[in-house]
């Protein structure tokens, strides 16, 4: 029997643990947030992903109760939370700069949020124990927090805002001070305990990996405003905008204009001496309408000679960039725009087929680009 | 080389200024008064092993028979503590204000704590005797919006004491206070409230906590000068007020009984020393403990 998919934002039935009703929030004359609806269900992990001023810390911070909306309305399982102090909340924050509590133990700041709201000593005790093997810092229990490393402090950090079990945990930036390797390790070792605890987990990030690796839907976020809102790859594959097909990942994006050309197919007029590219949309386009085209560079092929292909465009390589595990070939075309198409290195370095100034082509079917109306 | 001569510097300081001069007045408690210059036998001029073989603790015997010694370090401890605990209470709120103020009237506040120095302290003492004395601004301003219809007897008693040592000592607990407080990050705050705590309890648990340097350092800097204070005592405070230094001043330049000034000294400088040590002692353990 197949799993059924976790999607409860396609279920009309299911009822939003986390609702933005319309929220706007101004600081002065600067507007943080405008006119912003969205919806969070529970045990989904939702990642806010947006460059530094787009509002998603703000989002935050008024679902944690640190500040309030100044017009519109936020629920939380159904009840609209505005008013209600952070210390009354059934949300629990993790912080940026972890906000460890430096004259505790790590002991004692797990306890911490547990010994406000209970007096029942062995209860505490039991949950904090529960909460060092969850995080796996047993170890550690009786360091302060400036004897560990900042690994250890993250997951202290973690395991603190779950101790209390909270409807919705609120992650800010949680793993930004961490190292590469230790980043990549820590985000399955996140989509795990979200697993294990059910817990409904927000996410605020700049990093669109660390979004797309961990999120089951992802906010993209500009300038106070959502972007979209969608799976990691409907976000990737199906961007819905010329932001966010740009800021996510690497594209190539054609300016032209687009004339239909049979079922759900347009031919893409780009350039004067060249021919119109085919693409395929499901989102009907007018006629002359203008447009861009999105494709991203794994999706261009790169050939010595002019394939058979629904689209095909003659260039010259300008540059390699060399990732290892990929290579980018940046292709310039007669027209002065550069194509990147990359390749998986499948083979040894000593083999590779182009050269700098090399005469080459770039295809793509008419499926691999997403046609974006202005 | 270059090293050793560096540490060299403050160690030398140290000797020349602290290590030497305490020996000296040492040396001196364990003398007898005399009719001569310098007021005490036996010196140096006697032969070193002559002057060695005459010192004796006779001025420390002296000092635990007469009740005046003991009474005074008594009252003077009482009055110490109790001017610290009352800058603690004032400077707090200060420093708490000074640290949560926006951040361009920060360096107006701290200056406006630190101006005071720029006038001396004994002229900003006997300002308080204008305005503390029957006739003085207080009592007048009082008596004219009608409070009280006589005037309050405060000179000259233990109270003016207290108040002349919180204003000039206030400084010295608000700014370690300060410093502590604008260093405290403030998503702490916010995370024990996020965690459940009120505002009040937040206090408790985070402010105060991560202040407590700050607080001891604070209570040290006032406790310690107002332990030996003379000057505001002598002229504030009257002539129930019994304070050890008054007690040191009248011994070296009325009675000029150097011998038993000093011993005098000597305890004063082992009341504040010894509970200092242990302090730091439970604090190393303290620190030791938590790895």
């Amino acid at each position: 029997m197949a799993e059924t998919v976790f999607a409860p934002w396609d279920d009309p039935t299911e009822r939003p643990l986390i609702r933005f009703r319309n929220v706007t929030k101004r600081f002065g004359d600067f507007t943080a947030i405008d006119d912003l609806t969205l919806d969070i269900f529970e045990r989904e992990f939702f990642a806010l992903l947006g460059p530094s001023g787009c509002g998603k810390t703000t989002m935050m911070r008024m679902l944690a109760g640190f500040e309030n909306p100044t017009d519109g309305a936020i629920e939380l399982a159904g009840q609209d939370i505005a008013g209600v102090p952070a210390n009354k909340r059934a949300v629990n924050m993790m912080f940026q700069s972890y906000a460890l509590f430096p004259h505790l133990s790590v002991w004692d700041n797990i306890a911490f949020g547990l010994r406000r709201e209970s007096k029942d000593k062995a209860a505490i005790a039991a949950r904090v124990e529960e909460m060092l093997k969850l995080t796996r810092l047993e170890k550690f229990a009786r360091r302060k927090p400036h004897q560990i490393s900042g690994g250890q402090r993250q997951r202290v950090a973690l395991a603190r805002s779950l101790a209390k079990a909270p409807k919705l945990l609120l992650l800010d930036e949680p793993l930004g001070a961490l190292d590469a390797k230790l980043r990549e390790a820590t985000q399955f070792e996140l989509m795990d305990i979200q697993e294990k605890t059910g817990t409904t987990f927000v996410i605020v990030t700049h990093d669109q990996e660390e979004a797309m690796t961990v999120a089951s839907r992802v906010a993209v976020m500009d300038e106070g405003r959502v972007m979209q809102v969608a799976t990691p790859e409907r976000i990737y594959e199906a961007p819905d905008s010329v932001y966010v097909a740009d800021f996510i990942g690497d594209v190539n994006l054609l300016h032209g204009t687009a004339t239909p050309s049979g079922n759900d197919t347009y031919a893409v007029t780009w350039a004067a001496n060249e021919a119109p590219v085919q693409a395929a949309s499901t989102r009907p386009l007018s006629s002359g309408q203008t447009c861009h085209l999105a494709i991203r560079p794994e999706k261009v092929a790169i050939h010595k000679d002019k394939p058979e292909a629904d689209n095909a465009v003659q260039g010259k390589v300008l540059d390699i960039a060399y990732l290892g595990n990929l290579s980018t070939y940046h292709v310039e075309l007669p027209t002065g725009d550069i194509i990147k198409a990359q390749v998986a290195n499948t083979r040894r370095i000593s083999r590779r087929d182009f050269t700098w100034e090399d005469p080459v082509w770039v295809s793509w079917t008419k499926t691999a680009g997403v046609l974006l109306a202005e | 080389m270059r090293r050793a001569i560096l540490i060299a510097v403050p160690y030398a300081w140290l000797l020349a200024l602290f290590l030497i001069p305490f020996a000296v007045v040492f040396k001196i408690s364990l003398s007898d008064i005399a009719l001569a210059i310098p007021p005490y036998t036996p010196t140096a001029k006697d032969g070193i092993w002559n002057m060695l073989s005459q010192l004796d603790f006779e001025n420390f015997v002296f000092l635990t028979e007469d009740d005046l010694y003991w009474k005074a370090y008594i009252s003077s401890l009482q009055i110490a503590l109790i001017s610290t605990v009352l800058t603690l209470l004032v400077g707090y709120p200060m420093a708490y204000a000074m640290a949560r103020a926006p951040e361009q009237w920060r360096p107006t506040l701290l200056m406006l704590v630190i101006l005071p120095f720029w006038t001396s302290f004994l002229i900003r003492v006997y300002a308080w005797v204008g305005i503390l004395s029957g006739e003085g601004f207080l009592n007048q301003f009082l008596l004219w919006i009608g409070i009280i219809d006589a005037p309050l007897t405060i000179l000259n008693t233990n109270t003016a004491v207290y108040i002349g040592i919180v204003y000039t000592y206030l400084p010295f607990m608000i700014l370690p206070i300060y410093a502590a407080l604008d260093r405290l990050d403030g998503s702490l705050i916010e995370a024990a409230e996020d965690l459940g705590c009120s505002r009040i309890k937040a206090f408790w648990l985070v402010t105060i906590p991560l202040s407590r340097n700050g607080i001891i350092a604070g209570c040290f800097l006032v406790f310690i000068p107002a332990l030996g204070e003379f000057v505001i005592p002598s002229l504030l405070g009257g002539s129930g007020t019994l304070m050890i230094g008054k007690v040191l001043f009248e011994e070296f330049f009325s009675n000029r009984d150097w011998p038993v000034a000093s011993a005098v000294a000597v305890i004063l400088l082992l009341i504040l020393i010894i509970p200092i040590v242990l302090f730091q002692r439970n604090e190393q353990k303290q620190v030791e403990d938590g790895k």
